[in-house]
């Protein structure tokens, strides 16, 4: 028998944008066993639900990610919205979808970006980060903000973005569009990146789904679950199809974003060119009573959001269930039987956000 | 294909400008709308203090007494819940982002000479108004007391 000595990994490590302690198991330099632990960054956010005013929480609710920050507010708006009957005018879906798919492109080039810089490919890193900073740009240009964009309130969007402002996104995305496809090919086309992806910490379907994995993790083991699918917004309107990949290892997943990226491009093309004109907001009066639960499809996979209210100012209960969160279990394993030197990839290919997680 | 794509890409990075702009030397320009910090007009203020009211972090504190109109730069959360909420539209989101520090200020204004002209005035005329109404309604007591009275015996 040899020998099984422990290696502990995070929180503090370079691949790690953020902080999970992961304990390896190894035999010799084959994981053999994985033990997550988190709660190195909790704030209590939940909480906060009984000391603020119900608008007031869509503010508390962007600040849970920095990434993922537009679909945390809009769930959150989308959950009290559907308590109190609140019909959104068919021009506010339009910039919250189109929106919602542009915070997905700057999240998934900062994945982008992350992976390159995982194994070593500093020049794509900047590539992608590059290429994210003109898509930052546009968004502070719509919204007033690059990371907090506080543009969702409960009954619609806080400010309209002008006609001419959309043109000029649609005319700017079609100009990055071929910088794009470049990126996205160098990583799924480049042999060094192949070998170093391929056949890395293989799931079948069934394995992710008993695990309860959720979004690109899914789809790359061959699982056609998407939550846009389910109709909000107004993914209802435009055509796109479910991205799958049937290898379930870290290539198939990041097959799967990497491809997302430049669906969200044409989504969003879609989206501005069938924008309606009208108002973006409906008054609100009264205070929430009652119980919902959105589901939405956030970058890295299915969020949730439950909220219960008592017909007060302060809600009762608000809870998230991140995508993160479920793809952990997957995620420790993946890394079973896996080598020692893939670890750090196989952990960026879950695009972890332990900001979200812990909340 | 890819590699070979990419090479060209990163050549052409090695004899092109810079992606970034020269920060110190070549200004950021802000594009128009952005949460930046909050400013208010002085000249505009009334201190209604809905500002104060309406501000998720409780930034922004208006003393009606010293006549001054005070923010928190490190607590404010860029919201623009104030500005939405002013009724004079004397709030406004300035551009620029807000300096970072090593201690946490707070910012006070005091009110334009023209304000707190304009304010007293008003007090003024409110306090007459309501002097005015206070004798009225004394006034009418008095009559419909006076009325009363002979029916009461």
């Amino acid at each position: 028998m040899s020998n099984r000595s422990v290696v502990p990994f995070g929180p503090q490590h370079p691949v790690l944008p953020e902080p999970i302690h992961l304990d390896l198991v190894l035999e010799d330099e084959v994981v053999v066993d994985a033990i997550p632990s988190i709660g190195f960054v909790h704030r209590g956010l939940e909480k906060l639900v009984e000391v603020k005013d119900f608008n007031e929480m869509a503010y508390v609710a962007e600040r849970i990610c920095g990434i993922c920050s537009y679909g945390h507010g809009f769930g959150y708006c989308d959950a009290v919205e559907h308590i109190m009957n609140i019909e959104i005018p068919p021009r506010a879906q339009y910039l919250r979808t189109i929106l919602f798919e542009m915070s997905r492109l700057h999240s998934h080039m900062l994945w982008f970006g992350l992976l390159a810089d995982g194994f070593g490919f500093e020049s794509l890193f900047m590539d992608a980060w590059r290429i994210r900073e003109k898509l930052l740009d546009m968004l502070e240009e719509a919204t007033g903000g690059r990371v907090i964009f506080s543009i969702n309130k409960i009954g619609g969007m806080r400010r309209d973005i002008p006609k001419e402002m959309l043109k000029s996104f649609r005319q700017r995305l079609e100009d990055l569009t071929e910088d794009l496809k470049v990126t996205v090919r160098t990583l799924l086309e480049d042999p060094a990146v192949k070998s170093r992806l391929s056949g890395v910490g293989v799931l079948t379907a069934d394995e992710v789904e008993t695990l309860g994995a959720a979004g690109p993790f899914l789809r790359g083991s061959g699982i056609r679950r998407d939550s846009r699918k389910l109709g909000y917004l107004a993914y209802d309107d435009i055509d796109f199809d479910i991205i799958t990949h049937n290898d379930g290892d870290t290539y198939a997943r990041t097959y799967v974003r990497a491809m997302e990226i430049l669906q969200s491009v044409d989504i969003i093309k879609q989206a501005i060119e069938k924008t309606p004109a009208g108002e973006v907001d409906v008054p609100v009066k009264g205070f929430p009573n009652g119980e919902y639960m959105t589901r939405i499809e956030q970058p890295r996979g299915e969020a949730c959001y439950y909220v219960k209210a008592n017909g007060k100012k302060f809600l009762e209960r608000m809870r998230v269930r991140t995508p993160t969160f479920a793809n952990i279990p997957a995620l420790t394993a993946s890394l079973r039987g896996s080598e020692l030197a893939d670890i750090p990839i196989l952990i960026l290919a879950i695009d972890p956000c332990i900001s979200c997680t812990e909340r | 294909m890819g590699a070979l794509n990419f090479a060209g890409r990163a050549l052409k990075n090695l004899f092109s400008a810079p992606a970034t702009i020269k920060y110190p030397f070549e200004p950021r320009v802000y594009p128009e709308g952005t949460r930046g910090h909050v400013e208010n007009d002085m000249d505009q203020c009334i201190l209604c203090g809905l500002c104060q009211m309406r501000c998720p972090t409780k930034a922004i504190t208006v003393d009606k007494g010293s006549q001054t109109w005070s923010i928190r730069p490190f607590s404010c959360i860029q919201c623009r819940c104030c500005v939405d909420n002013c009724p004079k539209k004397s709030l406004s989101m300035g551009l620029k982002y807000q300096e970072p520090g090593s201690v946490k200020v707070t910012k006070t204004f005091e009110l334009s000479d023209k304000q707190k002209e304009l304010l007293a005035a008003q007090q003024k005329a409110a306090a007459e108004r309501a002097a005015a109404a206070k004798a009225a309604a004394a006034a009418k007591a008095a009559g419909g007391n006076a009325a009363a009275k002979p029916e009461a015996k």
